[in-house]
């Protein structure tokens, strides 16, 4: 075991075991947005930094390893102003109407994403539809990678996607950015299943929040198992009005870790054909 | 063909034999990957480069046949392309201006003439207005202008320049006596000479590089790898240009002494694209002596310089930085333990062994408004002032030490001692020996913009505090130079510097405010 001391308590954790595991053991909030635990870690969003001792700058807890005897703070003023500048920053240039983690961040953090004034520069762009199945917008992207690492090697290993570009500039696309249809992407949907921000989305939700008829506070959600194939994947139901409007795997399903495939994910239709 | 989606696009003949230079020729067969295939990503970079080189821009075609040679899921290969300013992924003519617009040019009166590309220094800084001219083609070239600079402006009292002030002929190997003795010494006792030395790291960090070398030795983990930094973009530096240019052998038998003691199998020099003539004399020097060193060449990002960018970068990824740690030395380029020393630093070690000079110096770029621009080395000690002098500077308005990622000074602290230790207190950094003198009739308020301008350019977009940092500084700034102000900026730039610095991934966001920050704090610019 390694111990270290976390705003003072003393914490032990496992050999190999991140910052962010023991913030968690100690139970101190810690904010992640590119962060999930069925990932790994690209600490890129850097909303989780904390304050090491002897450290020159932050360090990312999300992939920071503990070490026995460190002394980390993550209720210093100036772990909460890195915080709150990385929110506010990602709030001036992305939509995150969507994304209900990071709008609860902003509002703990006392962020203001106004602050730059109303010319700000934008990630705001047109809403992608090129299939089916799910949409594509990245005037809600955050650039936290994890779709690419969903897509890739982490678990999809489809490589459909990867972040083009540089600077503000960079984003997620397909080689030569060219539509889905024509891009590697198999539809497992796995990329929708990671995202935090809502910027990719299942056509079926797309529409409703369009409509202004998604109500997610009236939604059931069911679990069963996917009838298609024999390698048993759970699969939760979400239900609004006696209608099935999404498909989810639960992240903590050891068969699954959230993934699906296409049928999984999109095939439910037939439930309710008519 | 393992499981890839790839582009339909086909190359053409010119296009598919420029990249077989780089990957080899495509073998008839049965279409199955053999296991060394798979292991070829580090190629995508000089199979791109090949590719423009030969037509002037990255096709369709060109960049599937580069991922279907290399196994490259098509995705990967444009995010890698799209990364680098000199890679070109929409036609464009065979031959490219590059017009440097950078600090020092701009003081020399640059101007981009209509259908040129506005460049970020080129590193030619002595003899600004410079700037870059590529020619694709059968017989692809690279030109700098003005050609030539001006000769050194010391000829006497020089270490790491002596033999350029002497008129070493860059072209004729000479013979490698430091090479010689290290080996007579044996690895352990050549680190133990580099320890025992004052030498500290030319790059920025002023790391010890006797301690850099002991702690690669000393990891079981193999092959052992050195890679020389010669990736110099800070704005105003052309240091490690002059001596590859002029000098080219001393640092190819520098690194055979670092490979020797750190026990590397293998060395690369990663040069910037910018810079053609070194990297002809360099490849020459490597073909000449025989040592297993490799030239890659960058592709137009300051960020590459970044010592885990810089391995991204050879290994065929986006040169987007590592977090840290682990370090170089235990997990490096393509994860072994690699000693990254910069040009300047390398160059030193011979002095170390050979015993014959046991001043410790430092080059310095002087450029902008002074009477005799170019590479001086000094003492460390020495201060700023004498050095304005030696170069004859105009009377300064300010003075940028270190580059965009240094500071500037007022004209009543050109006192400051060039050290490491006098800088630290001074609170300034040396950095990459830069030294821009902006003289009375300087516009700083541009100077201050061009900096934010690069940072917003240059920044590998990985990193929030970085990516749109540099986006909101840039603006807080123009707002402030056109006086249409929120009334908040001052506060807003505080915040910013706090955050970059603070909770970047790498040097350059930790680094992206520091010239601004000066300039409004130290000169009172826009403030």
């Amino acid at each position: 075991m390694i111990e270290l001391t976390v705003d003072g308590n003393a914490v032990q954790v496992e050999e190999g075991s991140t910052i962010l595991d023991a913030c968690r053991r100690a139970e101190i909030d810690t904010p992640t947005l590119c962060y999930a635990d069925t990932l790994t870690p690209v600490n890129v969003c850097r909303v989780c930094v904390v304050e090491l001792e002897g450290a020159r700058t932050l360090v990312p807890s999300c992939s920071r390893k503990a070490e026995d005897g460190m002394v980390v703070r993550t209720d210093s003023e100036r772990v909460r102003t890195s915080r709150r500048l990385v929110l506010e920053l990602l709030g001036s240039s992305v939509n995150l109407s969507t994304a209900p983690e990071a709008l609860a961040y902003i509002e703990q953090y006392d962020a203001e994403p106004d602050r730059f004034g109303a010319d700000s520069l934008t990630v705001a762009q047109a809403v992608k539809v090129d299939n089916d199945l799910y949409v594509r917008d990245y005037s809600k992207c955050i650039l936290c990678y994890k779709c690419v690492e969903a897509c890739g090697v982490d678990h999809q290993n489809t490589f459909a996607i990867a972040v083009a570009g540089r600077g503000f500039g960079a984003h997620i696309s397909t080689e030569l950015d060219v539509p889905l249809p024509e891009s590697a992407c198999v539809y497992c949907g796995n990329c929708i299943a990671v995202c935090p921000t809502g910027a990719l989305m299942a056509t079926s939700e797309f529409e409703l929040r369009e409509a202004g008829t998604w109500k997610e506070e009236a939604q059931e959600e069911v679990d069963t198992v996917c009838p298609y194939c024999g390698v048993g994947c759970n699969l939760t139901m979400h239900v609004q009005e006696g209608q099935i409007v999404k498909v989810t795997s639960p992240d903590d399903h050891d068969v699954t870790l959230g993934n699906l495939c296409i049928k999984g994910r999109f095939g439910y239709r037939y439930v309710q054909n008519k | 063909m393992p499981d890839l989606k790839l582009l339909g696009d086909v190359p053409t003949a010119d296009e598919r034999d420029a990249i077989d230079v780089v990957v080899g020729a495509e073998v008839a067969g049965d279409g199955r990957v053999t296991r060394s295939d798979l292991t070829r990503r580090h190629l995508l970079l000089p199979a791109l480069r090949a590719a423009q080189r030969r037509v002037g821009w990255v096709t369709p075609g060109a960049l599937g046949y580069a991922s279907r040679r290399l196994e490259i899921p098509p995705a990967e290969a444009y995010g890698v392309a799209t990364f680098y300013a000199l890679i070109a992924l929409e036609e464009r003519p065979a031959d490219v201006l590059h017009v440097c617009t950078d600090l020092s040019c701009a003081l020399a009166g640059a101007r981009v003439p209509e259908g040129a590309h506005p460049s970020p220094c080129l590193g030619l800084c002595e003899r600004a207005p410079a700037s870059l001219r590529t020619v694709a083609g059968p017989e692809p070239r690279e030109e700098q202008f003005p050609a030539t600079g001006p000769p050194l402006p010391q000829t006497s009292g020089l270490k790491l320049l002596r033999r350029i002030a002497e008129g070493v002929d860059p072209k004729a190997q000479p013979e490698f006596v430091a090479l010689a003795r290290a080996r007579e010494m044996g690895p352990d006792a050549v680190i133990a000479a580099v320890k025992a030395s004052p030498l500290l790291g030319r790059g920025g960090a002023a790391f010890p590089t006797g301690t850099k070398w002991e702690a690669v030795a000393r990891q079981p983990a193999q092959p052992h790898y050195l890679v020389c930094n010669a990736d110099e973009s800070e704005p105003g530096t052309f240091k490690d240009r002059v001596i590859m240019e002029q000098d080219p052998f001393a640092l190819i038998e520098s690194m055979a002494i670092a490979m020797y003691a750190t026990g590397c199998e293998k060395g690369f020099i990663y040069i910037r694209a910018e810079y053609p003539l070194a990297q002809k004399r360099i490849q020459h020097a490597i073909d000449a002596s025989g040592f297993d060193i490799e030239l890659r060449i960058g592709a137009g990002a300051y960020v590459c310089g970044e010592e885990t960018a810089l391995f991204q970068s050879i290994e065929g990824y986006r040169g987007e930085p590592r977090n840290k740690p682990p370090f170089p030395v235990e997990v490096g380029l393509f994860g072994k333990p690699t000693v990254v020393n910069n040009v300047e630093t390398l160059v030193n070690v011979p002095h170390v062994l050979l015993g014959d000079d046991a001043r410790d110096t430092r080059l310095f770029c002087l450029s902008g408004n002074v009477g005799r621009p170019g590479l001086y080395e000094v003492e460390l000690g020495t201060s700023l002032r004498e050095l304005l002098e030696l170069a004859e500077a105009e009377p300064a308005k300010a003075v940028l030490l270190g580059g965009a990622a240094g500071s500037f000074l007022r004209p009543d602290q050109l006192d400051v001692k060039l050290s490491f230790e006098a800088a630290r207190e001074a609170g300034v950094t040396l950095g990459s020996g830069v030294v821009i003198v902006f003289g009375e009739q300087s516009d700083l308020v541009a100077a201050v913009l061009r900096i934010a301008e690069f940072f917003r350019d240059e920044s590998c977009g990985q990193c929030v505090p970085c990516r749109v940092g540099t986006v909101r500084q840039e603006e807080a700034l123009h707002r402030l130079a056109s006086g249409k102000t929120n009334g908040n900026e001052l506060a807003v730039l505080a915040d910013l510097e706090q955050v970059m610095r603070d909770a970047s991934i790498c040097g350059l966001g930790q680094t992206a405010a520091s010239a601004v920050t000066s300039a409004v704090k130290n000169l009172g610019v826009l403030a």
